[in-house]
């Protein structure tokens, strides 16, 4: 819950930044910032059409990503995006020859699109089926020879004088900016569309995710909802192409998804994410992309999904980076702690004194201690300097250590974990007694109390008392 | 139409042969690291660099442009070192993308594909705002970069020949990664096949890895320029995947993509000049029109993948569908003998059998296979056919005998060690009878002592000449 807050933190700190340094772009004027309010609360005709159609598209890419990324198809997203183009300029060849003038009705172009899209794919899937192929070099290859065809006819269509063809190319890089309410009506059509198909299937959909065989095996239809889902896919970068571009429109499948990922291990969870993951990058790269006019909106729509994947794959509540890498520096911790501990016993045990002497108040002695481990000097130390913070070892002003009562005590449970295991595994795993060090070595530090009554049980008739076992192998100086 | 084709190649001039030679060589050049990339499953990875060397390029441009206007650099100088540049720029670019790919992927356990896509995505998007951001300062059209002008190759020639100059940069390219092929054989070879082995072997992968995506990279660019990235992205894979549907070997794997590369130059540009004008003037628009070189080419080697993929010997889906035809063709008339043998062994051997009889057989396939497979065996000399009514010759007596001495042979190996129910012998038996070898059959026999019964109490044939035992 603490690494949560964190994260929520660090996310609105993120926020903050980002508002921060438009502000500074311009600092002091005036205009700048009201334009900013105006563009952000959505108060020109234009931003708010613009804007509707692209968060529209960016909550449904996000949602169709998931289960895209879930099934490890990411990148047929990039396949479908190029091998569009085709479809574009055939619909609009066609339409020509119909009446001169109507070429570039979006419809009839998305349509074209969407068709030759899914003949991609059905090519990936006909390729990797029929021949030697691997699923990469299909992607690969559909996408090269379906994009070189759909260029090799924009450059024909283009060279035509009729002049009706100009704005075609701008379904390669896409242009948000140019987007009429029509566009946003039949973009908002086919999200609203994938959205309630993909909600609709989601139970479904999940299943085939997780379990295809158990899908298949409840004879459910596993190639229809397959192609459902390429369908959904297939619509989702159909109607982004205009808005992000056929190169980059996977990116907007792919983030999104990917940094929901990070967040939670629940699918629902996850997907909502995701959803407000593609609406708040649609809804900043607008944003950013209206402010400066420069600035291409599908470019920037990216890279604000970009910012988002890069954050959440630091700060991640679930699987982030930083997470991660404090629960590992957590486990380091304790087996270092504990290796400390058991080679101070054993050394106490090696050091032929009576038996009476108390464990608690043994010197530490850095030379004994290097000369029993692996371990390089530096790393003891952090070890010695970790165990003073937790009480488990004590200086009493001068330069020698000892072990506190505290140390004791834990030292002997450590000892005695690690031999219970050994012991364990010569009774009944018929381990030989030299080997079993190693493996007891790495279980000793995650043995937990049901484990170890369990052992003790187990054990009873060999160590009655809840004392320190020996030692059943010989223990080695490295 | 064939005339109107052949009246636009009739055009052809030598502007044409130096874009086909530029294409081919380009395409040759992408060709040579594709195979590799393919056999390492990192296709798509051609993709990811061919789509970041633009911002590569876009940031050497600006770095370039900022040190002359801030008076590091003298003109001449720019002008000399901006095409270095831009080489170091799209190979920087490359290695970082694999660099960062791998970040993503091992640090945020990310799947590969995914961070594949989330790094080029982000890459492209980053490269494409700057050159939109600079477009004052940077000259570069972002249509130029995507389709490449190949058209207008022989405007810029080297210097004191009248050879285009792209042709010799991608030149370079080829020589430079045949060189690199020729050097490291054996090492690329160990590490796209095995790279587990290769890293016990001291082949360093991760090195390899890099090296390739930086060689790559380089290659790209030269192509790039002269030939925009649409033909990269299709000269890359394409051309190696059409030799991996024709070849096991590496050498000649490699070999062939370099002949698909060069083949699909010529048809592309051919059809880049031939195609459009005709198709065009059918649909009522302008016959003066071309269509781009680069896409063309595109076109060209999908088409030739395809056509291995269809007609490749071992491999293609045409060959292998008539393997397996001619398998089920086989079967069935092993089916057909093995009836006529117990038919006649269950009546007389002498009662006539007609054709429809077998027909009725429950052969469980289709009636053209059936009679197909009938067919054959009259056309063997297996089958004799004498006024209506079919009979075993000989020759077919003798296949049919040693067929059911297999099955028969198998049903009771299969009940002596399986303990199977005596009602389930047959069904596995009916597989395996067409493929023991008499090697086999002779094995069998002598490890179930050469019974003369079978199972179910039929008798066990015994075969014409039994083979020589081994070492004989």
């Amino acid at each position: 819950m603490k690494s949560n807050g964190v994260s929520w933190g660090a996310f609105l700190l993120l926020a903050m930044c980002f508002g921060g340094a438009l502000q500074a772009q311009e600092q002091g004027s005036e205009e700048f910032s009201s334009r900013v309010l105006r563009v952000a609360l959505l108060q020109d005709y234009n931003t708010r059409v613009v804007m509707a159609g692209t968060v529209m598209l960016g909550a449904t890419s996000g949602l169709v990503g998931v289960f895209m990324l879930l099934r490890r198809r990411s990148l047929l997203g990039d396949v479908v995006g190029h091998a569009s183009l085709p479809g574009i300029m055939i619909a609009f060849l066609v339409m020509e020859t119909i009446s001169a003038g109507s070429g570039k009705w979006l419809p009839g172009l998305l349509v074209g699109a969407m068709a030759s899209g899914f003949l991609g794919v059905l090519c990936v899937t006909w390729l990797k089926r029929n021949t030697r192929l691997k699923e990469d070099a299909t992607m690969a290859i559909v996408l090269s020879v379906f994009f070189g065809g759909g260029i090799a006819l924009m450059t024909a269509v283009q060279k035509s004088p009729s002049g009706n063809a100009a704005g075609l190319n701008s379904f390669v890089f896409g242009s948000a900016a140019a987007m009429t309410a029509a566009d946003v009506q039949i973009i908002g059509l086919g999200a609203v569309g994938a959205m309630a198909l993909c909600l609709l299937l989601f139970k479904e959909l999940t299943v085939l995710c997780f379990d295809e065989e158990f899908a298949a095996a409840r004879g459910w239809p596993t190639h229809t909802l397959d192609l459902a889902l390429m369908l959904l896919v297939v619509s989702i970068s159909v109607i982004g192409i205009q808005s992000v571009g056929l190169i980059l429109v996977v990116a907007i499948l792919i983030l999104p998804s990917s940094a929901a990922r990070f967040w939670t291990d629940d699918l629902r969870h996850m997907a909502w994410i995701a959803v407000g993951f593609g609406g708040a990058s649609a809804y900043f790269g607008v944003l950013i992309s209206a402010l400066f006019p420069r600035l291409a909106a599908g470019a920037v729509i990216v890279l604000a999904g970009s910012v988002l994947f890069a954050f959440s794959m630091v700060f991640g509540a679930r699987r982030g980076i930083l997470r991660r890498w404090r629960i590992h520096r957590r486990l380091t911790r304790q087996v270092g702690r504990h290796d400390l501990l058991r080679t101070v016993f054993e050394l106490w045990e090696q050091s032929g004194q009576p038996p009476e002497t108390p464990l608690a108040g043994y010197p530490i002695e850095t030379k004994a201690l290097l000369s029993a481990r692996t371990w390089s000097p530096a790393v003891l130390h952090r070890w010695i300097k970790a165990a003073a913070k937790e009480g488990l070892i004590a200086t009493d002003g001068s330069a020698a250590r000892q072990l506190t009562a505290l140390g004791a005590r834990e030292a002997k449970r450590v000892v005695r974990n690690h031999r219970l295991w050994e012991v364990y595994l010569i009774t009944y795993a018929d381990i030989a007694p030299s080997h079993v060090d190693r493996s007891a070595d790495a279980i000793e530090h995650i043995l937990d109390c049901e484990l170890l009554e369990e052992l003790e049980t187990l054990l009873q008739k060999q160590y009655p008392e809840m004392e320190v076992p020996p030692s059943p192998h010989e223990i080695e100086n490295q | 139409m064939i005339y109107e084709i052949a009246e636009h190649l009739s055009g052809w001039t030598s502007l044409d042969t130096w874009i086909v030679i530029t294409a081919a060589l380009a395409a040759m050049a992408c060709a040579l690291p594709g195979n590799l990339l393919l056999l390492r499953r990192q296709s798509m990875m051609g993709d990811a660099l061919s789509h970041v060397a633009l911002p590569g390029i876009v940031l050497a441009f600006l770095l370039s442009h900022w040190l002359q206007a801030g008076g590091w650099m003298s003109r001449q100088m720019h002008e000399a070192i901006l095409h270095p540049i831009f080489f170091a720029g799209a190979m920087a670019l490359g290695v970082l993308s694999a660099v960062l790919t791998e970040w993503v992927q091992k640090l945020g356990r990310v799947e590969s594909s995914a961070s594949l896509g989330a790094v080029f995505t982000t890459l492209f998007a980053l490269g494409l705002l700057l050159m939109r951001a600079f477009a004052d300062n940077v000259d570069i059209d972002p249509d130029c970069v995507l389709y490449g002008t190949i058209e207008t190759v022989v405007v810029n020639t080297w210097p004191g020949t009248n050879i285009p100059r792209a042709a010799v940069i991608n030149g370079a390219a080829l020589l430079g990664n045949l060189a690199l092929i020729v050097l490291f054989y054996k090492e690329l070879k160990i590490s796209a096949f095995d790279p587990a082995l290769a890293t016990t072997l001291g082949v360093n992968a991760t090195v390899m890895h890099y090296a390739l995506m930086a060689v790559t990279s380089v290659t790209l660019v030269a192509a790039f320029e002269s030939v925009g990235s649409i033909l990269v992205i299709a000269m890359l894979v394409t051309p190696a995947a059409t030799a991996h549907l024709l070849t096991d070997r590496l050498s000649s794997m490699l070999g062939i993509s370099l002949v698909v590369a060069a083949a699909s130059a010529l048809l592309g540009h051919a059809m880049a000049i031939t195609l459009p004008p005709v198709f065009f003037s059918r649909i009522g628009f302008p016959a003066d029109v071309g269509a781009s070189t680069a896409g063309m080419m595109g076109v060209a080697v999908g088409m030739l993948l395809v056509g291995a993929a269809f007609l490749s010997p071992r491999y293609g889906v045409l060959s292998r569908s008539a393997r397996r035809f001619r398998l089920r063709l086989r079967i069935v008339a092993d089916d057909i003998l093995g009836l006529l043998y117990r038919l006649n062994e269950r009546g007389s051997a002498e009662q006539p059998r007609t054709f429809l009889q077998i027909f009725r057989g429950a052969m469980g396939v289709g009636r053209l296979q059936t009679f197909m497979a009938f067919r054959w065996l009259c056309w063997r000399g297996d089958v004799a056919i004498q006024s209506g009514y079919c009979s075993l010759t000989p020759a077919g007596e003798s296949a049919a005998r040693r067929l059911v001495r297999s099955h028969r042979l198998w049903e009771a190996y299969v009940e002596k060690h399986f303990g199977v129910p005596q009602s389930q012998l047959h069904h596995s038996a009916e597989r395996a009878e067409h493929y023991l070898s008499p090697r086999l059959q002779e094995e069998l026999a002598g490890e179930l002592e050469s019974p003369q019964l079978d199972p179910h109490g039929r008798p066990i044939p015994k075969p014409d000449n039994p083979p020589p035992a081994d070492g004989a």
